[in-house]
């Protein structure tokens, strides 16, 4: 016969370990849905377009320089 | 050889109700209820996960400085009968423990509402973790009778905070609510000193009853009373007040007022003789006082769009 030694302080460190872990997972998907919430709420993206990290012919010096000659 | 038994890790090994035990759960309750209370009655509408996520913050930060009076005033707690069954004076929880989870705490949930809603919120939280945890319990907790008074503020910033969450800033309004938990924490408190025979003087906590003497309190709790009655009914000729909770506030007030009285013209021979029936009543009213309160505040707030309630 196997020897099997259940305590109650295991179901005690198995309840901690359960419950830390389930805290864990909590606060990822509460950081997950904040972040969905507040960039949903931004508003117009596009207002944003300087700050990423697309290319935007558009305002490169050249084509800046060609839209005021043209302006001109 | 010294036999080891599995019975002697029992005292350190803490199971996860022992910590849930620290941030004292019913304390957090009424934090939550007061502070969506808050929230709801502000002008400015909130995104309901922005909006749950402030209330679990303030709720954790509420829980936080409960750990954090858990492990400073572990010494006290273990001689009094009402505290000794805590985490800490009971040898389930140590200390130091106590401590960790208080200061992770109280970081997580400041940082966390300052990004779910503002930082002028996540500032107040971290002022009322550090008023009940610095100024209540290391401080006043055992240098005044008068520790309940100011320290009651840590309790009542909860309304206001979830005010600040929804609109960013602070009104009288908000401050108002404030007021009405600040003034309604002594009648209620001392309400229950009057009858509960408490050792606090064995611990060397200075209370009311056992400084200044039981008739002293029961000027106290009229006294208080009678300067939180215009706090409550103020509110009612706010922006946030209205016809129901004027009519519920002015009930509630002559009601408690009346049981202030009746506190206040006896004595200990006649509360004796009835073995304190009258400041048990008054208690438990305290309780409903407060929770009919803020309730009518909310109903006010929802009835609203119906055309029923506010001004």
């Amino acid at each position: 016969m196997a020897i099997r030694v259940e305590h109650e302080m295991h179901d005690r460190r198995r309840g901690r370990n359960t419950g830390v872990g389930l805290i864990l997972v909590g606060f990822v998907g509460i950081v997950f849905a904040l972040t969905v919430v507040k960039v949903l709420g931004l508003g117009d993206i596009s207002q944003m377009e300087r700050f990423d990290h697309v290319a935007r012919p558009q305002i490169e010096p050249a084509a800046i320089e060609a839209s005021e000659g043209g302006a001109q | 050889m010294t036999e080891i038994s599995a019975d002697d890790t029992r005292l350190h090994e803490p199971g996860m109700g022992d910590y849930f035990a620290l941030l004292k759960p019913r304390v957090m309750s009424l934090v939550v209820f007061t502070a969506l209370a808050g929230l709801v009655v502000a002008p400015v509408s909130m995104h309901p996960i922005e909006a749950a996520i402030a209330i679990l913050c303030i709720a954790v930060g509420a829980g936080a400085s409960g750990a954090l009076n858990m492990w400073w005033d572990a010494d006290i707690d273990a001689r009094m009968r009402r505290t000794a069954k805590r985490p800490i004076p009971s040898g389930r929880v140590e200390a130091g423990e106590a401590l960790a989870i208080g200061l992770a705490l109280s970081g997580f949930s400041v940082v966390m509402l300052g990004l779910a809603a503002n930082w002028l919120a996540a500032a107040i939280l971290a002022f009322t973790i550090f008023f009940y945890a610095v100024v209540y319990s290391m401080w006043l907790k055992r240098s005044t009778p008068q520790n309940i008074v100011i320290g009651g503020a840590a309790g009542a910033f909860p309304p206001l905070l979830g005010w600040v969450c929804a609109t960013g800033s602070m009104a009288p309004e908000a401050w108002l609510m404030f007021g009405l938990i600040f003034m309604w924490t002594p009648p209620h408190f001392w309400a229950l000193a009057l009858f509960v025979k408490s050792d606090y003087g064995d611990a060397g906590v200075p209370m009311l009853t056992e400084t200044n003497g039981r008739r002293s309190t029961r000027n106290h709790v009229l006294g208080y009373t009678l300067a939180l009655v215009p706090v409550a009914l103020a509110i009612g000729f706010t922006s946030i007040g209205g016809p129901l909770y004027l009519a519920v506030s002015a009930i509630l007030n002559i009601r408690f007022l009346k049981g202030a009285w009746d506190i206040w013209r006896r004595d200990e021979g006649q509360a004796e003789a009835d073995n304190y029936e009258t400041e048990k009543a008054v208690f438990r009213q305290s309780l409903y006082y407060l929770f009919l309160h803020f309730g009518a505040l909310m109903l006010e707030t929802s009835l609203a769009p119906f055309g029923l309630g506010g001004w």
